[in-house]
């Protein structure tokens, strides 16, 4: 949407949802559901991603059949059933990879579905590529990934003092395991849900509001935190979760901007991660500032920050003529980060079982700023 | 469409699949069929392999019938007689052991868009819908559809239908469900499929069977129940009450929206399901997906119309982040203002004064709106949050301040003073017709607080030759008349040679002919100036009214969940305009109708226009409606209804909208020519903005002899060439109501008439 703005043209209403620089566009006649066209395009993306593969334009093309047997499910607009399971009993063209391997399609490759900064991610593309077909020849490599996923959206006042701290979170699963392969998913004991509820001895991680998915299996939940699912081949979101206000750990940066009258800019960034143990980077990293024009912003680049280490930045503005209220033009400072293996929220992966013959497990942690104001 | 080499390639292709090798080779087969696929969606003209094609379908390999499939299905209409060719292989797929094949001949089969395929499809269809297979029932359902719509207007059969009832009994979920979409599809004509009492209770009985999809579709049939007895009611909405807790969006909201409709005569049972969904909707209003969140964030605005304050304490969801879009940022402000309350104002404002710096002209000023919207009520801060912002002296966002100030010293008289003070020193930044026309007002109106407000205008006449927008010079010369009656001596020398460049050198006609009504309004007296110009400065009351009163929940129930929502109303009624009145909202007849009416108006004259009453000349749909009432033209209007202005606004709140229709409209509206005319036709004006003020709008009052009361708001939006009317009764009368609407539509085209 330029806007989502749905169009009309005779009658006809067009809506259309943007993913990695791809639009999905449906059409509507009637009075139809936005939730629902939304919805589903989202859906459809996700599908697209679970059958061809990562998704660009050029996987789009070589998988034209792949596409439209999908599509083809849909009939005559109504959707049939968006379930990988039984979808891939129905379609059976097998999906085309581009060219498996290139040097510079690296910096695409990242965890499914989160559209981070850098995803540079443990097993790389093995999470992004395509469901096996329901009948290969070679045997099927079981494997299951479950990503733990926070999106911080946090507006800190110039006193340092947070005045919003929201963390959006889910739990996303993407299995590649034989069917009824029953797992059940660990969670920390002192997870509890909502402000009045009070778990386990240690320091409590709290949740204000939780959605599970439908098929998700709840009866262990209230005693031991686990949860048990028995999940189709593909991507699912297993279980969301927001926390607002309190967090179990102080926020990951803080800024403290010093400011005079001549505009000179101080700003001293600090990362309250703890440090990690023996993983001490001695060289400091690479930094590079530049002035954006066309957003009147200065970007200030760090490519890596040790945490419980501090940087510090001098800008010197030259403005021609300096208003009285120059203060105010001074916007906010935003960062813009990925914390790999860490979750904000303080929630972690106990255990991760499978009932059926071993495969490989891999659980993985990503926060990432959805939008962090820090205020000057 | 052929692009360069296309024969050749076509020519390449048919030999390739015509080749015995490559037949006898199935990968290399469905890799040629593949390539003709490919280049059809590429756009290339591939229509001449058709005979190739369809023998490629005959094979067993169930991904090139596909493929061939979606070939067959867009090259059919171009090509009628080969397709028949298709259809024989087809039928024979029908009758296929394989489900997957059955079902997909089904579909290709009526997907055939092309004259005499009905004749081929009867039989398996109907053989289909028999299938011991869920697969090829779900076809052969939605086949039955397609079938209807391409047989166009021919009767609807009645086998047929009632064959699709009772597969509403089916075993499979799925076909219920595509059951229920055919049949919408094949009684469109008769309102749809007919949801009764068994039928509701045995698809909320399916409910758990079904996917999220097949769920809020469900839901949205449900909504054309009526339960018959408040214990059915309640029943039915236990048993909803686990699909207000989905994980799917789509699902609460339908769910929401058909408890909001089911219990429309219970407003706490409202109440409690919007409590409900503000976790879910709240959620979406944070999503990853921006347009599930834009869609969020406009019902969250639909229900602040009905329950002001019902985010309040979640205000902090609504702060814009860095990289938001522009249609989310504006939404989100939109939404602050609505939720401010006395514990938040000071974070909102501290928040919106944030974006009032963005890069973004329009998201600065939209902020800088917003902002003035709130000093509404919080009137102090937010005068002095804009008035610091002129300090920035940066012309975009001075003239938007500036605009604020206007509205804020017409509507809230006690910041006038506070306004005036900060205004010296604006003229300097600002450059745009509109930001220039607010500070020449609030000179001319409010000049005797703003010491040097003589010398400004005077500024502005000297450089009035080289100023290019005549709505300036128009403002101009009001303001200065107006403020040479407050301080004669500052300002006789300007205004003497503004009136004489504006009579002797100005080129705009309007302008010339304001100058020289001044010229000669200034001859007949000081006094008669006075009378004239000296309307009050501020009105405190329209802004009450045109503050968005507490709307009843039934007022939107049904657009909840719906694209109305998103549009906004304005837009939807723009967007459903051009399609053909549907009888429910038809107050109004069609547009052709209209603009005969108003044609025929004009050539008649002023004379018979005033004469209108509410036997006048009516369109030839209010004709018909007449005639079914034969005493609905017996509408009396009592000439004298003293109805003040508070009393009006108290009954106008606590009545629901009886009727809405759109006039076209164009240009501002002359309020003295509608106020005369209406008052002809016994309808007082309550209240009227502004002329040019956008929105424009006016609130009007009538009785007839039996005492019922018809309130009436006319809105003209900026952007609409519409003029919107909303009519609200306090007894419901129909037949009054018809006719009250047809005595004020005709005065109002004549107006418009008079005036275009």
């Amino acid at each position: 949407m330029g806007f989502w703005c749905p169009q009309t043209l005779g009658g006809l209403h067009f809506a259309h949802v943007r993913h990695g620089g791809l639009f999905f566009g449906a059409t509507t006649e009637g009075d139809a559901s936005p939730f629902t066209i939304i919805e589903f395009l989202n859906r459809l993306v996700t599908l697209l991603r679970d059958f061809c593969g990562p998704l660009n334009e050029k996987s789009l093309g070589m998988n034209l059949g792949l596409v439209g047997e999908l599509l083809e499910e849909l009939d005559f607009g109504h959707i049939q059933t968006t379930s990988p399971e039984v979808l891939r009993s129905l379609v059976q063209s097998e999906p085309e990879a581009p060219k498996p391997f290139s040097l510079l399609d690296l910096g695409s490759v990242g965890l499914f579905g989160a559209e981070t900064q850098q995803s540079r991610v443990v097993p790389g593309g093995a999470a992004t590529r395509p469901l096996p077909p329901p009948r290969g020849d070679q045997p099927l490599k079981s494997e299951v990934f479950v990503d733990v996923l926070e999106r911080l959206s946090v507006v800190i006042a110039a006193n340092g003092t947070p005045l919003k701290v929201d963390v959006q979170g889910e739990i996303r699963l993407k299995s590649y395991l034989p069917p009824c392969t029953e797992l059940r998913i660990g969670l920390t004991e002192e997870f509890c849900v909502g402000k009045s509820e009070l778990r386990g001895y240690g320091a409590p991680v709290r949740a204000d509001e939780v959605w599970f998915h439908s098929s998700v299996r709840l009866d262990e939940f209230g005693s031991g935190r686990v949860l048990r699912v028995t999940p189709n081949p593909g991507e699912m979101t297993l279980m969301q979760y927001q926390v607002m206000d309190e967090l179990p750990a102080p926020l990951p940066f803080r800024l403290f901007p010093s400011l005079d009258t001549e505009i000179r800019l101080y700003l001293k960034l600090r990362c309250d991660l703890p440090p990690k143990s023996l993983s001490q980077e001695l060289s400091s990293p690479d930094q590079a500032a530049e002035l954006e024009l066309s957003s009147r912003s200065i970007r200030w680049d760090i490519p890596k920050m040790q945490g419980g280490s501090q940087l510090s930045a001098l800008f010197k503005l030259e403005v021609p003529v300096l208003g009285p209220s120059w203060r105010l033009e001074l916007g906010p400072a935003h960062g813009s980060f990925e914390l790999p293996a860490h979750s904000c929220s303080g929630l972690r992966v106990r255990f991760l079982r499978l009932s059926g013959p071993p495969g490989q497990r891999w659980v993985r942690y990503l926060s990432h700023s959805d939008s962090y104001v820090l205020r000057l | 469409m052929p692009y360069l080499g296309g024969e050749e390639v076509q020519r390449e292709l048919r030999r390739a699949l015509s080749n015995p090798h490559v037949q006898a080779d199935p990968a290399r087969y469905r890799g040629a069929v593949l390539r003709v696929i490919r280049l059809m969606a590429q756009g290339a003209d591939v229509s001449g392999l058709f005979p190739e094609m369809v023998k490629a379908g005959a094979v067993p390999d169930v991904v090139q019938k596909k493929l061939v499939s979606f070939y067959v299905r867009a090259q059919a209409p171009r090509q009628p007689q080969l397709a028949l060719l298709a259809v024989n292989s087809l039928r024979k797929d029908c009758a296929h052991p394989s489900p997957a094949v059955r079902g997909l001949a089904l579909r290709t089969m009526c997907g055939l868009r092309m004259p005499g395929i009905q004749e081929y499809l009867q039989q398996p269809l109907v053989s289909g819908l028999r299938d011991k297979a869920s697969y090829v029932r779900r076809a052969a359902v939605l086949g039955c559809a397609k079938m209807v719509k391409m047989q166009g207007d021919c009767e609807v059969d009645g086998a047929l239908v009632n064959e699709l009832y009772s597969l509403l009994r089916d075993q499979d979920p799925i076909v219920v469900v595509n059951c229920l979409r055919a049949l919408e599809e094949i009684l469109k004509k008769e309102g749809g499929v007919v949801i009764n009492k068994p039928i509701a209770h045995h698809l909320l009985n399916r409910m758990p069977d079904l996917d999220q999809w097949g769920q809020s579709e469900v839901l949205t049939f449900l909504l054309r129940y009526k339960p018959r007895s408040e214990d059915e009611l309640f029943d039915i909405l236990n048993l909803l009450d686990g699909y207000l807790k989905s994980s799917s969006p789509s699902v609460v909201m339908a769910a929401t929206k058909l408890f909001l409709v089911l219990a429309r005569e219970y407003p706490d049972v409202q109440a409690d399901v919007l409590v409900r969904v503000k976790g879910p909707l709240l959620s979406a209003c944070t999503s990853e997906s921006r347009e599930l969140c834009f869609t969020a964030l406009c019902h969250v605005r639909q229900i602040l119309r009905s329950l002001p304050g019902h985010f309040s304490s979640h205000y902090k969801k609504f702060f814009c982040s860095y990289s938001e879009p522009h249609y989310i940022k504006c939404q989100k402000m939109e939404v602050l203002c609505e939720l401010v309350n006395d514990e938040n104002v000071q974070q909102v404002l501290e928040e919106l004064k944030g974006y009032c710096t963005d890069v973004s002209v329009e998201l600065a000023q939209g902020a800088i709106f917003a902002i003035a919207n709130i000093a509404r009520t919080y009137t102090e801060q937010c005068v002095g949050i804009l008035t610091e912002l002129l300090g920035l002296q940066q012309e975009h966002i001075t003239s938007a301040v500036v605009r604020a100030f206007r509205d804020l010293a017409w509507l809230c008289p006690q910041c006038t003073d506070a306004v005036c003070q900060a205004l010296p020193g604006c003229e300097d930044t600002i450059q745009d017709s509109e930001g220039k026309q607010a500070l020449i007002w609030l000179l001319g109106t409010h000049g005797e607080k703003i010491p040097n407000a003589p010398y400004v205008l005077e500024d502005f006449v000297e450089n009035v030759r080289s100023e290019s927008f005549p709505a300036v010079k128009m403002e101009l010369l009001t303001a200065l008349l107006r403020l040479f009656l407050a301080r004669p001596a500052e300002c006789q020398d300007t205004l003497g040679r503004l009136l004489y460049f504006c009579i002797e050198e100005e080129q705009d006609m309007a302008v010339r002919d304001r100058g020289l009504f001044y010229y000669r309004l200034l001859q007949a007296g000081v006094e008669e100036v006075k009378r004239v110009l000296c309307s009050p400065k501020s009105d405190p009351s329209l802004g009450l009214l045109g503050d968005q009163s507490k709307q009843p929940v039934n007022a939107w129930a049904l657009e909840f969940n719906t694209l109305a929502t998103v549009y906004g109303r304005e837009r939807w009624a723009l967007a459903t305009a051009q399609q053909p009145v549907e009888p429910s909202f038809s107050c109004s007849p069609a547009a052709g109708s209209r603009s005969r009416d108003t044609e025929s108006l004009v050539s008649e004259g002023d004379k018979e226009v005033l004469e209108v009453h509410a036997d006048a000349p009516v369109s030839e749909g209010n004709k018909e409606l007449l005639k079914a009432h034969p005493d609905a033209g017996s509408l009396s209007l009592i000439p004298d209804v003293s109805l003040s202005a508070e009393q009006f606004e108290k009954t106008w709140l606590s009545l629901d909208t009886s009727c809405q229709l759109c006039l076209p409209w164009c240009g501002p509206v002359h309020a003295d020519t509608m106020q005369t005319a209406l008052r002809v036709v016994h309808i007082q004006t309550i209240a009227m903005s502004r002329a040019g003020a956008q929105p424009w709008k006016a609130y009007l009052s009538a009785q007839d002899d039996s005492g019922c009361l018809f309130l009436t708001e006319l809105l003209l939006q900026a952007a609409d060439s519409e003029l919107q009317v909303s009519v609200k009764q306090n007894e419901a009368k129909p037949e009054a109501l018809q006719s009250f609407i047809s005595a004020l539509r005709t005065v109002l085209e004549a107006v418009a008439g008079l005036e275009s």
